[in-house]
Formats: structure tokens, sequence, C-alpha cells
């Protein structure tokens, strides 16, 4: 791994709920460098909470604790929200899953994205639009001067999920974290996308933390690979070597995947293990409890 | 079984009119799935839609079973054709418990012994008795859609359609939906058709397949034929290819099809 952006320790997330205590993430440690960090896991696996925390987004009663949250030299738990907001967009960046949520409907998406450029540049309004077209057309929008002035109503799944990723690029973060930033997009629009994205990586040396539910795709798309399962990093991998994980839970994944090049009677089914919750987990291929 | 000619659906009038399907043809054989694949807006659950009567403007002919269809569907109809959507959040209503679910049909179409027959399809879907006094929200995605495969069987329809039934699942449950559905087909010789965008799906589960892109079939071909990537359209061949994994090379070279 190159050079570390982003080191976490330890982190939990708990939920205070009427019935009890939640534990999203139950105390994880991973790095990102300038690198593509594939994280996989099933709904309620802790994936996006992982995320968001990383950000300081995880919103009462969620309770985020960890024995260090490292950016770029920076210990983010030491940060008061002044200077939170100031590695927020600017530095760090998180696209999430849901474009139509994340989009404020009474503004039309071109000033948005302008917005998010001006919130960190101090540029002229003009250059500003200037440089928001450049990124729209950048994320594959077909006629950007059109698409700048509609609304988000007016835009489809596909595209809001673009205009997003716009916007979150364009104060040229370090690190993003994208959380199923394609899930929602055609499959050749996702390529197109990704390809966005890994250009960024590789050529401006931007981290990214994709959050997946797709192991075929961050398996081809990422540089490593980590899965959690029930709040806890169960294997770390290169994504190369997915195809040859040793912990159950990803095998189980893996054979539970209907194949084009390897047709099957019977789809695999997972069966659960109660002991994958707090039992040894592989790192890069050796088991360690 | 089925049998569509010419198939037509267009929204709106005048200049704002959109031609969702644009004259499509294709047979389904009895037993047979057959895949309806192709990116969002090809026209695939219109087609799906108009068949299953939720859209009447239609133009050109439709046959299931040796009868031609009309705008408005009989009751006969609905025991023949049973559909399975995609959203199994949005598909069940949140204020309806699965007992109340599975009797609505069996209500509507005077069918009697109502007791035998939802503890059976909730045996026959892999959910416990325990299961029919729950609500929705009770439920897991999974279960849902269970309860939804469980709605549409319970009239002991010959065709069932479903519109991306597992996209919205996590792909450990996706694989155990898959193989239910599968299951089912097998002992009441059932005959699907599946409208989804995930290749692997179709390969998994049908005979045949159509591709569509922009209101038309662009291709009709095995699932033979689409394991060994034999496609003969440009526009399957970079479908086929976007749906292996992410390849650098290839992102570059994607062209868009109109």
């Amino acid at each position: 791994m190159s050079q570390k952006l982003l080191s976490v320790e330890g982190l939990e997330v708990r939920f205070h709920t009427p019935k009890g205590i939640v534990e999203a993430v139950r105390g994880i440690s991973f790095d990102v460098g300038k690198e593509k960090v594939g994280i996989v896991g099933e709904s309620g696996s802790g994936k996006t909470m992982t995320g968001r925390s990383v950000l300081r987004l995880v919103r009462p009663p969620g309770e985020v604790r960890a024995k260090r949250i490292d950016f770029d030299g920076i210990d983010l738990q030491g940060l008061d929200e002044v200077e939170m907001r100031e590695i927020r967009g600017r530095r760090i960046a998180m696209v999430m899953q849901d474009p139509k949520f994340s989009l404020n409907p009474v503004m039309t998406v071109g000033r948005q994205i302008a917005e998010a450029y001006l919130v960190h540049h101090k540029v002229a309004a003009a250059q500003a639009r200037e440089r928001t077209l450049e990124m729209l057309a950048a994320v594959k929008i077909r006629d950007p001067e059109r698409v700048y002035g509609l609304y988000p109503h007016e835009v489809s799944g596909g595209m809001g999920q673009r205009i997003m990723m716009a916007m979150m690029l364009i104060p040229d973060p370090d690190l993003l974290i994208a959380d199923e930033p394609t899930s929602a997009l055609d499959v050749t629009v996702s390529m197109q996308v990704l390809a966005i994205l890994d250009d960024l990586v590789t050529q401006r040396g931007m981290g990214l933390m994709f959050i997946s539910h797709d192991l075929n795709l961050v398996a081809s798309f990422c540089d490593r690979v980590v899965i959690m399962y029930a709040g806890r990093i169960v294997e770390t991998c290169k994504a190369s070597e997915l195809q040859q994980a040793k912990h159950p839970y990803t095998q189980g994944l893996l054979a539970s995947l209907p194949r084009i090049d390897r047709p099957v009677a019977e789809l695999s089914v997972l069966s659960r293990d109660p002991a994958w919750r707090d039992g040894p987990v592989v790192v890069d291929g050796v088991m360690r409890s | 079984m089925i049998e569509v000619q010419n198939l037509a659906v267009t929204f709106g009038e005048g200049a704002s009119a959109i031609r969702a399907v644009n004259g499509i043809d294709f047979r389904v054989a009895a037993g047979e799935t057959f895949g309806l694949v192709g990116e969002s807006g090809s026209g695939k659950s219109t087609v799906l839609r108009a068949l299953s009567g939720l859209n009447p403007d239609w133009t050109g002919a439709m046959r299931v079973d040796g009868q031609a269809l009309d705008r408005k569907r009989s009751k006969a109809f609905y025991k023949l054709v049973q559909m399975v959507f995609q959203d199994p959040y949005g598909s069940l209503h949140p204020r309806h418990t699965v007992d109340h679910v599975l009797a609505e049909p069996l209500t509507i179409h005077g069918m009697l012994d109502v007791d035998r027959r939802i503890e059976q399809a909730l045996a026959e879907v892999g959910l416990g008795p325990a299961f029919r006094f729950r609500y929705p929200h009770q439920l897991s995605g999974g279960q849902r859609q269970r309860v939804a495969i469980a709605r549409a069987l319970i009239l002991e329809p010959k065709v069932l359609l479903l519109d991306e039934p597992t996209s919205s699942l996590d792909v450990s449950v996706q694989a155990e939906i898959l193989n239910l559905l599968q299951r089912l087909k097998r002992e009441r010789g059932l005959t699907f058709i599946l409208v989804t965008h995930n290749l692997a799906v179709v390969a998994h589960m049908c005979d045949r397949l159509a591709v569509m892109n922009a209101g038309r079939i662009v291709e009709e071909m095995t699932v033979s034929d689409l394991r060994k990537g034999a496609a003969r359209q440009a526009y399957t061949l970079q479908l086929f290819n976007a749906s292996l994994g992410y390849d650098r090379a290839k992102a570059k070279e994607l062209i868009t099809f109109a």
C-alpha cells in the first residue's frame, strides 16, 4: 500500500434504542492509502456507518467511539465542528447512496454544484459555472448546459447519482467515500463512472473508500477488499485474490452468486454460523483469532 | 403459452409522446422461462405491465394460453397470470397482515378452504405458520418477497410475471429466492417471464432471452449462446462485457446506443 491517508483504529458505532443498545460497528481498524479500497457486506453489516463515522455524520442516538481516526496527520476526533467543516467536502467527500434525498429539491442542480465549489474556492460566479459545466461533462452527462438548469425531480436516478458525484468531486477532495455510488446505474453507465473514479485515484492520487454489496464489481474494480459481517471486518485481502477467500462467510457469499460463465443447477445458500460474529478473522489469507 | 405480436405502448400525446415499446414480437412456450433484459428505459417493464393488464394503452396483439387479451382483463385472466414486483417494501400494504394479503385474492375469486390454502401457500414459500399474522414491517426484505410470491401463487396461476424479483435483495437472499422460484416452477409446471438487468440472473434462470433497447428487441438468443458470449449485436455484446465486471480498457470504449 502507498502512503496512508486515513487510518482508523478500534471504531465502534452504537445506537441507544428503546429496546437496548444496537452495536452497528464493533471495533474495526483499517487504513486507506491512495488506492481503491472496497468495503463489502450485506445490509446491516455496518459498512455505511463505517463510512459515515469518518466524516462524523452519524446522528444521535448514534454514538461513535474510536481509539484513533487519523486523516493525513490530523486527528479527526480532536477537531471541533468548525474545523471539521473545513475537512468535510473539501478534503474528504462522500457520495451517498440515494441522490433523491441528498439534493436540495428547490435549487437547480447546476447551482448546487457551483455552490459546492464556491464554498471552498474564492472565485467569481461565472468561473464556478464554467467549472460546474466541465464537471458535469466529466461525469458523462450529455448536455451539461441543459442539465445545469434542471431541478432534482426532473432528473433520473442514474443522472442524479452522477450529479452527486460531480458535486462531491468539484472541490477536488483527497479522499472520497462512495456509498453504493453505482448501484442505481445501468451497467454501461456504471462502468463509465467507475472509469472516472479510477482516473482520479491512479492519476491524481485520490484515496477511495468504495462501499458496495457487489462482490464481483469490487473484485474487478478495487485494489483491496474489506469484508464486513455483523459490524466486524471478517476478512481483508487483495481484490485480485478475492476468489481465493478463506473466511467461510466470504466463500459463502461468492458461492451464492449466479455466474454467466459457470452454470449450476441450484445456487448454494449461505448458512450463517453464529461463530462468525466473534470468531477468527482472515487477513491476507491468514487466519487470526 | 404466451404470444406477443407487434406490441407498442405510447405514453403521452402529440409532440411529447414517448414510445416506450415500439413494436415487439415474442413467444414463450409452456414451461419455459423467458428473460427480458435491458437497461433502464428500454421498455422491458412496460412490456410486462401491458401483458399483466396494468397498462391498458397498448396496440398490437397478445395471447395467453390461446386466449386473445383485451384492454380490460377478466377475473379468469388473473387466475391464469400473476405478477411479482421488484420492491417488496412497496408491493405489500403496510397495514395489512400477511393473512389479509393472502386472503384477499381468495375472496375475490370466491375460493373456498381459505385457512388451508393460506397455510399451504406460506409453507410452500418456506415461511412457517407463525408469519401469518405479522405485518410487513415485521418482515425482512427476503421474507416480504416470499409473501409476494405466495400471494401470486395462491390462485394457482400457470404464468408468473417476475419484474426484477431479487434486485433489491442481498445476494445471499437472492440465491434463496431464485432457488425457491425454480423449485415452484418445477413442481407446478409454471411458465415464467423474468424482467431483469442482471445477465447472471438471466443465465441462471432462463432458457431464452430477448435483449431490449429503446423500446425494441435488439436480439433474441438462447442462454447457452449468452454463456458463450455469442451475441450477434454490438449492443448485446457491450452489455455482456460490462456485466463481467470493471475493465478499464473496455470502459473507455463504451458507446451509447440510441
